[in-house]
């Protein structure tokens, strides 16, 4: 299929509807409301569900509604509408129905601003809502990528019965790329024998988070680390870049690891031998691969729009096998390849 | 030898009533409620494509005793979430079960949104002015005096605002095809409740839109009082401030009534 030029956003809506989501739910948010306004055109010329819901609230509990039913569902919303989804993703997980969730980040905390920004990565790898789940989280790097991962999000939420997220940023959201996307088809739900679909020729089916029995909550709570379990052994990502004989091992996703790759480029036209490790799940964490990485280089240097949250998946990597730097920008500001070049320097003069 | 009369069952648990003992307190009417909802179920020959949304507060477990696919959805949200379910399946008949915490106070939101998109879904609402599950503290319905464990001296209307009358306000929304009042504190109540919840069924799936039922009701662990003192209770103070009546029927609803 020939390539098309898209918006990220307007990608990621087209995307769902190639992996045949029945039903989207949303609510404007900046830099991610043309998902919204895309779909609000796309799905029902497809005869498929959408609503512009009143809050986010009402949205992630429609995304609820209707992956109760078996149907493949997405909401996407932007950092603070992501803070208000917390509640209901938390039921959904607990609940084991898939679904699956876009977050275009925007810089934070609180009303922030509506410029590119990495700093949901704890809310969105850690939890983010209460209880013990562990979504999994999808990080594109390009748009090509962002169709790549909203479509596996939505095999992996049906493989897993979990909510998956794909973390993107206001830059992914609305720069444009050529993109490949897969044919249109009509959706096809696979065998969903514990949908909410009436109970006909089958026994009722209940679907509840509610376990008022210490001990049959602790069975629940035991079956989703099984399934967390699962899902580290078999869902890893990630990509190395020029890491082979890399002194300098950066590690960077999304939006931070294309410029990243850039300044890699830069410092080795200096003579700096860099290379980029870059995980496409965030959670799973792929620890193992980043700790063989970092064990090839001399020194890490990590490099986030935020204050430094996935720096602590990778201390958790590397420990104390390698000195660890930092560099970051947050509020929106988005750095330089040539800021980023001299953070590369100034960690390699310390050696 | 006497003639042995032929015997004619009169009177049995509905098919959609689960055969299982609740845990309701002793005189609560959800316990009836439940149950006029499974014999409309019944008598609408519908267990088999209804889904029903159980709320957050004394009826949480609502799934347990009416014998449909159930959801439980988080504290207000039913109606979001009946949202969803009905879009993708609109074959589907839609029911949430909500007391008054759940709906006029954290979910006042989804309520009215749902009701003024005109969803094809069905809400019963159970109003009986107090937070039960929680242990009786004041509810957005609690009225104006009313002690409650969190108004030890009455519910003070210059400290805590006055109470929402959901019908009345709901019924100025024009996705709102059917909005009425009923109670249960007897059986002629009972019987106008079943024929509403019925009504309320029908304009669901006859597309006609929104439709909700108001069920005046009792609490007599939090109020404090017996059984049969809480329905007068309910009778002589409720019903003054939250008159039975239909708030709104659609032309669309009379007519579909008018053919019944």
């Amino acid at each position: 299929m020939a390539k098309v030029l898209m918006k990220g956003n307007e990608a990621i809506a087209e995307a769902a509807i190639r992996a045949g989501c029945e039903a989207y739910f949303g609510y404007p948010i900046t830099p991610q409301t043309e998902v919204l306004e895309y779909m609000s055109a796309r799905m029902p010329e497809l005869g498929r569900a959408f609503v512009q819901a009143e809050s986010e609230l009402a949205a992630v509990n429609m995304l609820y509604g209707a992956a109760c039913t078996g149907a493949r569902a997405m909401t996407t919303t932007s950092s603070p509408g992501f803070s208000l989804m917390q509640e209901g993703l938390s039921y959904i997980a607990c609940s084991e129905v898939p679904a699956v969730v876009v977050n275009v980040m925007r810089g934070g905390p609180g009303l922030g601003n509506i410029q590119p920004s990495q700093a949901d990565y704890l809310q969105m790898t850690k939890g983010g809502g209460h209880g013990d789940y562990s979504p999994i989280v999808l990080a594109p790097s390009t748009v090509q990528e962002t169709v790549d991962l909203v479509i596996l999000a939505f095999d992996l939420a049906d493989k897993y019965r979990q909510p998956v997220y794909v973390i993107a940023d206001g830059m992914i959201g609305q720069m444009m790329e050529p993109v490949e996307l897969p044919e249109l088809k009509p959706p096809q739900r696979p065998e969903r024998p514990w949908a909410l679909t009436g109970a006909k020729g089958r026994p009722r089916n209940i679907i509840t988070s509610l376990q008022l029995d210490p001990p049959t909550l602790e069975k629940v709570n035991l079956r989703l680390q099984e399934i967390y379990k699962r899902i580290r052994e078999n869902e890893q990502r990630h990509e190395e870049y020029m890491t082979d004989d890399a002194d300098l091992l950066m590690v960077a996703y999304g939006t931070a690891a294309r410029i990243v790759k850039t300044a890699i480029a830069k410092a080795r036209r200096q003579g700096l031998k860099a290379g980029l490790f870059r995980p496409i799940t965030v959670n799973p964490y792929p620890y193992d691969a980043l700790r063989k990485a970092a064990d090839r280089a001399k020194r890490v240097l990590v490099v986030e729009l935020s204050a430094g949250q996935m720096l602590e998946d990778v201390r958790l990597a590397v420990m104390d096998r390698r000195p660890i730097h930092f560099f970051g920008k947050m509020g929106g500001v988005v750095p330089m390849p040539e800021d980023i070049v001299d953070a590369m320097n100034r960690v390699m003069a310390e050696a | 030898m006497a003639e042995v009369k032929e015997e004619k069952i009169v009177f049995q648990r509905p098919k959609a009533l689960c055969d299982v003992v609740t845990h309701y307190c002793p005189g609560c009417l959800h316990g009836v409620v439940h149950r006029v909802i499974a014999e409309v179920i019944d008598d609408l020959g519908i267990q088999e494509i209804t889904v029903g949304i159980a709320p957050v507060g004394c009826s949480v477990l609502a799934y347990n005793y009416i014998a449909t696919d159930f959801a439980e959805a988080a504290h207000g949200r039913a109606p979001a979430m009946a949202t969803g379910m009905k879009r993708v399946h609109p074959e589907l008949v839609v029911f949430t079960y909500q007391g008054d915490g759940d709906l006029a106070a954290i979910g006042t939101n989804e309520l009215i949104h749902a009701a003024t998109r005109g969803e094809n879904i069905t809400t019963i609402f159970i109003n009986n002015a107090i937070y039960g599950m929680t242990g009786g503290q004041m509810a957005p319905t609690t009225l104006p005096g009313q002690v409650t464990t969190s108004t030890p001296r009455g519910r003070d209307t210059k400290l805590a605002g006055f109470p929402v009358r959901v019908c009345e306000l709901v019924s100025t929304l024009e996705g709102a095809a059917y909005i009425v009042r009923r109670s249960a504190y007897n059986p002629s109540e009972i019987r106008k409740l079943k024929a509403a919840i019925k009504t309320a069924f029908q304009v669901q799936m006859a597309g006609l839109g929104y439709s909700l039922v108001e069920v005046v009701s009792n609490c007599p662990t939090n109020w404090g009082m017996t059984p049969l003192e809480s329905l007068k209770w309910l009778q002589e103070n409720m019903l003054a401030y939250y008159p039975l009546g239909d708030y709104k029927v659609k032309d669309s609803v009379k007519e579909l009534m008018a053919k019944k």
